[in-house]
Formats: C-alpha cells, structure tokens, sequence
C-alpha cells in the first residue's frame, strides 16, 4: 500500500491534514491519492451542522464531540469558514469553541476555508470527509459557514442534517420559505432561553405538520437547547440532541434511506469530479493559451456568441481527446 | 500550479487574557490573504501544537503579555519537535524584554516581534520566510 494511504489509515494526523491541504490547494496528485484512498472510504456517520452566522453551531459542534466521545466513539469535525472575495484570506475561528478537544487522540478538528465556493462548504470538503472516514472516525461532523436560506451543499455530504436556529430572525413566513428550512432532519431552537423561543416553536410546528415529509415516516424534531452560559440545562439539551442525532441515524439505516442518501452523494462525487478532471483543465489551457481572451474579445465585438464560443471549444477539446 | 496558500495560527499560551493585539493581527493576516486559524485565549502549549498539527499550518505566531514567554514559547517548540513537526515556524510576540531574545532565539523562536512592531514588518517577515512547498 502506498505509504500516504498507510499512515492516513492508521490514522495519522500529520499526513491526513497534509493531504486534505494538496486537495484544497488543487495539488496534481490529490486526485490520485483519493482513488487509492477511496476503498477505505463510506464507513463513517456524517452530521452536518448548518445555520445562520452567530447561531451557535461551533459551540454544539463543541459539545455534541463530548457526547460522542462518552460513548467511545471517535469523532472527525470539519469546520468551514469564508474566504475573503477580496484578499483570499480567512478567518478560521470555529475551532475556538472546540479546543479542549485539542488533546484528545479520538478528535480531530480540521478549518476550511470556502475558497469561492457558494454552498455552505468549500470545494475540498467532499474529499476532506473521506480522508476522516479513511482514517476511521466513527462519526464526522461537518460544521458549514454561516448561512443564510440557501446554500444548502451539505444535503450532498451529510447522512443527518441539523439546522440551527435561534430567536428573534423573522416572522412565521420566514419558516414557509424554500431552501434551509426543506433540508432539516433535526431542527434546533439555540439560546432557547431567549425572548420569542416560544413562538418559533410553535411556528416550526405549524409548518412541519404541513410538511409532506412527515408521510415517510421521519417528522424533524425541534430540539430546544437553553444557553451554553448555564452549562447544566445546556449539556442536558445537547445530550438530548446527541441521542435525536443517533436516532436518526437509526432511522436511516432502517427504513432504506441511509442507501438512497449514499445514492445521492456519488451522483454528487461524480459531478466533482468530472469538474474537476474535465472543466478545470478546459478553462486552464484555455486561460493559459490565450484562447479565452480571444474568444472574449471575438463575443464583445458581436463577431461571435458565447454557445458558438462553447461548443467550438468543447468540439476541439473532444477532438483531441479522441486523437490520444 | 497554483500556489499554496499560507496557513497561519495564531495563539496565546498560559493565563493571560489580553487578546486585542493577537486579533488585530489574525485580521491583518486576513487581509494579507493568509488563511489564519485563531484559538483563543488561555491555551496550554500541548493544545497549541496539537491544532496547529491538525491544522497543517505553516507558522505559529504566539502572543504572550504575561511575563511568561520564557517557558511557554520554548515548550511549544518542544512539543512540535517531539510530534515530528519542527518544519512548522514558531515565531512570538508580546511584552518581551530585549534580555529575553537570546534566550528565545536559542530555544527555535524565529522571531520576536515587541510593541512597536508594524503590521507590515510583520507581514512582510512571514511572506519572506514561509514558502509552503
């Protein structure tokens, strides 16, 4: 066995966190490591924790990872961050909340950052889940950037999604919307200590009870959980969330849903991966042998269109694939 | 290729709360286009060299106004070279007597930055001296 694919499933940190950086610094032998990897890939739980920015899920991520560890379980956190559109740089801060983890061999907490990417999660977080799973976390929780209706990626990764909400960010419409308030499978009321918990609950009740889903079997619960600055009501309400989490889970594996959601990630892996071994290297040597500034140049002028453009380059491009 | 992007931390070993430089300079590593994981105040070495390690990052920049930088700084160092990772730069800052800086040096701090320091030395040492390969 190559010896990266070795030490990550033996499960080295040095090498796993050096890997999950070539793949998000697009390094040329990423993609080769992840074929090797993927074998040992699909065995882990993975819980994705989703919500506004200030919502509070660092610090559930944070105690979600002590509820795990006190059954034993290994647990693997990606935390994502955004990128800045205009110095490329980040902020990662989320690991702030789960530091005394730091020590604990059976926890591993490695940032992203979004680098550009729209959904909630970054590029790399795909493969970055695999590299945890290959290194044999039980569970891996995907924690992504704060969001706002939409960006909602983490239904392509997650096998458990939680949405996290908190008081006081709108009226009963704002629960009706598309988008976030769809992708749930466990809802969490956060500072449910705070003015107006009550009226989002009932609010959240009123939608779900409308909600198709319900017909399948799996009604999302509401989790209230009380501020984190009254540590005993909050660690009661997270074991509580810990324990909906693993019921879920159950749930899935039960009812054939668990297959249907792994149906859906590899038609998502495919469709990465074909961007990335089929559009990426289109646009690179288009970018590098000037031909994108032509073609741009020949659109501006209206001497040409931007179908005519594509199809004239994917025409070229297949051509040459078939002259190989 | 593209380039790799820099991975900094920045953090504060042992009891000392005072974090308003250490944030003005993982925001100004921000805007440097460095990616910066910060994490928080009150930390012991051994969890500042296990998150860097799991982080992958390039540099520590350690803040300490304590007084305590003779032992916390060194141990960081330390614990890295134990763990296989004496490729990861430490470099420190903070309320650091000039008698202190030999001593530092001598320990694998690659430099220490005291108040006065400018955002852009700081920056420019860190795009001088890390090239992630």
């Amino acid at each position: 066995m190559d010896s990266t694919i070795k030490k990550i499933c033996e499960g080295d940190v040095r090498t796993a966190s050096r890997l999950i950086r070539d793949i998000e610094d697009k390094r040329p032998d990423a993609n080769t490591k992840i074929k090797k990897l993927y074998a040992h890939t699909g065995k882990s739980f993975i819980i994705g924790i989703t919500g506004a920015p200030g919502a509070g899920k660092s610090t559930l991520t944070d105690a979600l990872i002590t509820e795990f560890r006190k059954l034993n379980k290994t647990v693997g956190v990606l935390a994502v961050d955004p990128t800045s559109p205009f110095s490329g740089g980040a902020i990662l801060g989320d690991r702030i909340r789960m530091q005394r983890h730091a020590e604990d061999s059976g926890v591993f907490v490695r940032s992203l950052a979004t680098r550009g990417a729209l959904g909630g999660l970054s590029q790399a977080a795909g493969n970055a889940i695999h590299v945890m799973e290959a290194m044999g976390k039980d569970i891996i929780i995907v924690e992504t950037v704060g969001i706002g209706q939409q960006e909602i990626d983490i239904i392509n990764h997650a096998h458990s999604v939680v949405v996290v909400l908190v008081p006081g960010m709108g009226d009963e419409i704002q629960t009706m919307k598309a988008g976030l308030m769809e992708i749930a499978d466990i809802f969490v009321i956060n500072k449910a200590n705070r003015a107006g918990a009550g009226q989002l609950q009932t609010e959240l009740s009123t939608m779900l009870n409308l909600s198709p889903q319900t017909a399948d079997g799996w009604k999302p619960p509401i989790v209230a959980v009380g501020d984190a600055f009254e540590p005993a009501t909050f660690s009661e309400n997270t074991a509580e969330l810990a324990q909906t989490i693993e019921e879920h889970h159950l749930y899935l594996k039960q009812s054939g849903k668990l297959t249907e959601r792994m149906h859906r990630k590899a038609m998502t892996e495919i469709k990465d991966a074909l961007s990335s071994c089929l559009m990426e290297p289109l646009l690179h040597s288009l970018i590098t042998s000037g031909e994108l500034e032509k073609l741009s140049e020949k659109i501006k002028n209206r001497k040409s269109d931007p179908y005519t453009a594509a199809e004239e380059i994917t025409e070229k491009f297949f051509q040459k694939r078939r002259g190989k | 290729m593209p380039e790799r992007k820099i991975r900094v931390m920045v953090a504060k070993p042992g009891l000392d709360g005072h974090d308003r430089g250490a944030r003005i300079l993982a925001r100004c590593f921000r805007d440097a286009g460095f990616e910066v994981v910060y994490t928080g105040c009150h930390q012991t070495p051994e969890q500042i060299a296990a998150a860097a390690i799991q982080e992958d990052v390039d540099l520590i920049g350690l803040s300490c106004l304590s007084g305590a930088h003779r032992v916390l700084f060194p141990k960081v160092v330390e614990l890295l070279r134990e763990k296989d990772a004496a490729d990861i730069t430490v470099i420190g800052g903070g309320i650091i007597p000039e008698q202190d800086f030999s001593m530092l040096y001598d320990a694998g701090i690659k430099a220490i930055f005291t108040p006065g320091a400018s955002l852009d030395s700081i920056v420019e040492w860190i795009k001088t001296n890390i090239k992630p390969d």
